[in-house]
């Protein structure tokens, strides 16, 4: 386990990877360097800013703050597994409907972190979800259409969470 | 980030068998790989142990409850025993980080948490933490959100875990397992103040393993509260935060326990304080008397000196809120 190279299993975005990393790759830098999934972004890179939220087993986490070997045989999701085909996830329509954004560098993380907060079902009015997105940063400050776009999308999206409950 | 070797182990002896001094454990690594990435850290080996079996919380014979190392913040903050029967440790952990951090960051991972003092981060400055014998610039440099309390000359650092302030009010028990067996460490001698030996945080021994924490049976549910004091509404680290919990008999007071969080280098408590509390009314004026005695010998530093007055009101309103019966 010690050479410089791991296998490594995951389902990622609905499909089965087997992928060689390096022990210290992040999972942030596995995603956007080695798989070509550029939609997580690298904000801070320390956990501050939330622009590289994705689900990983259902949960919201920040990807480049964790080594992506240490998550073999994990279910992983980016902003790149959310749509159906051409179907938008609720949560990105709803941010689309609200233009809950401006330069939308914080746009994926925003959308990930928000479903994550869908599937943990604890946010139940405005005040909440502030708190339960205070993760994620947005330095143009589309805060006000984050939140509505949030707050319309949270019950069609715990409802997708169950329909694809296993 | 430095390379280094890694490992994966199943089981607690192995994962003990492969620490030593150039090795770190790793859980969620929320702090560890952010200390790793500027440079703070660079362990030459690290030892995943995230499929050790330490994941369970379980009721244990006393009435308490044994927490798994590895739960994450999340998951302990929102289990319904912890939010039904600890409401002061739910709230004080739901105070700290963000969600998605919390659903990483660990249980024992949040007790070995490092200092958020700029100067440790900062490589390009010296650091008595960081390299013992190198100085200290905080002490005579940007010192907002340092210690009042239990300083020294070489280090004013605090620590940084709300979690930690509720624990140490609750009188938790830290389980750990080591190359010489196991053994059990009261909260309140876990973490230790800076002294001339600001590199070490904690009272383990090197290679030792945190493997559980240990509440007792009581948890203050009915009168509690958490109070953190910060530069923004959330997600920021505390520039003083109170953990209040009391046991009232009608309105006298049968027991109580005060935290204080952002002031000192451990959660900072004082018997005094406690004990003063006992038997009187539960009033302002004997919030006050323990207030002024949990920060007695306080000693503010030059951008700081907002600290100890903060902290006597956020103590005198803390303890108000839990006389008040905990929020829920």
């Amino acid at each position: 386990m010690s050479e410089t190279t791991c296998t490594l299993s995951l389902h990622l975005n609905g499909q089965h990877r087997q992928l060689d990393v390096r022990p210290w790759t992040t999972l942030l830098d596995l995603l956007r360097e080695q798989l070509d999934l550029t939609g997580t972004k690298k904000g801070c890179d320390h956990g501050q800013c939330g622009a590289c939220t994705v689900l990983l087993n259902g949960k919201r986490i920040n990807s480049c703050l964790t080594l992506a070997v240490m998550h073999d045989g994990a279910r992983l999701t980016s902003i790149e597994g959310l749509a159906e085909g051409n179907e938008l996830h609720p949560m990105q329509a709803a941010f689309v409907r609200h233009d809950a954004f401006q330069c939308g560098y914080c746009t994926p993380g925003q959308i990930c972190s928000a479903v994550g907060l869908a599937g943990e079902n604890r946010a139940h009015d405005r005040d909440s979800i502030r708190e339960l997105m205070s993760g994620n940063l947005c330095r143009c400050g589309a805060y006000p259409n984050i939140l509505a776009a949030v707050e319309e999308a949270l019950p069609a999206s715990r409802d997708r969470l169950q329909e694809k409950a296993p | 980030m430095r390379p280094f070797h890694y490992h994966r182990p199943e089981r607690i002896e192995e994962a003990l068998a492969l620490a030593g001094p150039d090795s770190r454990y790793i859980a969620g690594g929320t702090n560890l790989l952010d200390l790793m990435k500027e440079n703070v850290l660079h362990p030459r080996q690290l030892i995943d142990i995230n499929r050790l079996p330490l994941h369970a919380i379980e009721e244990t014979p006393g009435g308490g409850l044994m927490i798994g190392a590895l739960v994450s913040n999340a998951d302990l903050a929102w289990h319904p025993q912890i939010e039904q029967h600890y409401p002061l440790l739910s709230r004080a952990i739901l105070a700290g980080a963000s969600p998605q951090l919390r659903n990483m960051a660990t249980t024992g991972g949040n007790l070995l948490q490092r200092t958020r003092c700029y100067y440790f981060y900062d490589t390009g400055t010296p650091c008595n933490k960081r390299e013992p014998g190198t100085g200290c610039p905080a002490r005579d440099g940007l010192n907002r959100i340092h210690a009042i309390l239990g300083a020294s000359e070489a280090c004013v650092a605090v620590h940084p875990s709300d979690m930690c302030v509720a624990l140490a009010a609750l009188e938790a028990q830290v389980h750990v397992q080591g190359p010489h067996g196991k053994r059990r460490i009261a909260m309140s001698d876990f973490h230790r103040l800076p002294s001339d030996r600001p590199e070490l945080d904690n009272n383990l021994s090197e290679g030792e393993l945190i493997i559980a924490v240990e509440l007792p049976a009581e948890g203050f549910a009915q009168h509690s509260a958490y109070l953190k004091l910060r530069d923004r509404a959330s997600y920021a680290f505390a520039l003083v935060s109170v953990a209040a919990a009391l046991e009232l008999d009608g309105t006298t007071i049968k027991a109580a326990r005060l935290a204080l969080g952002g002031v000192a280098h451990k959660p900072w408590r004082v018997e005094a304080a406690e004990q003063a509390l006992c038997g009187k009314p539960a009033d302002e004026a004997s919030f006050a008397i323990a207030a002024n005695l949990l920060l007695d010998g306080a000693q503010p530093l030059q951008h700081n000196a907002f600290k100890p007055e903060l902290a006597r009101r956020a103590i005198i309103r803390a303890l108000g809120e839990a006389a008040r019966g905990t929020a829920r």
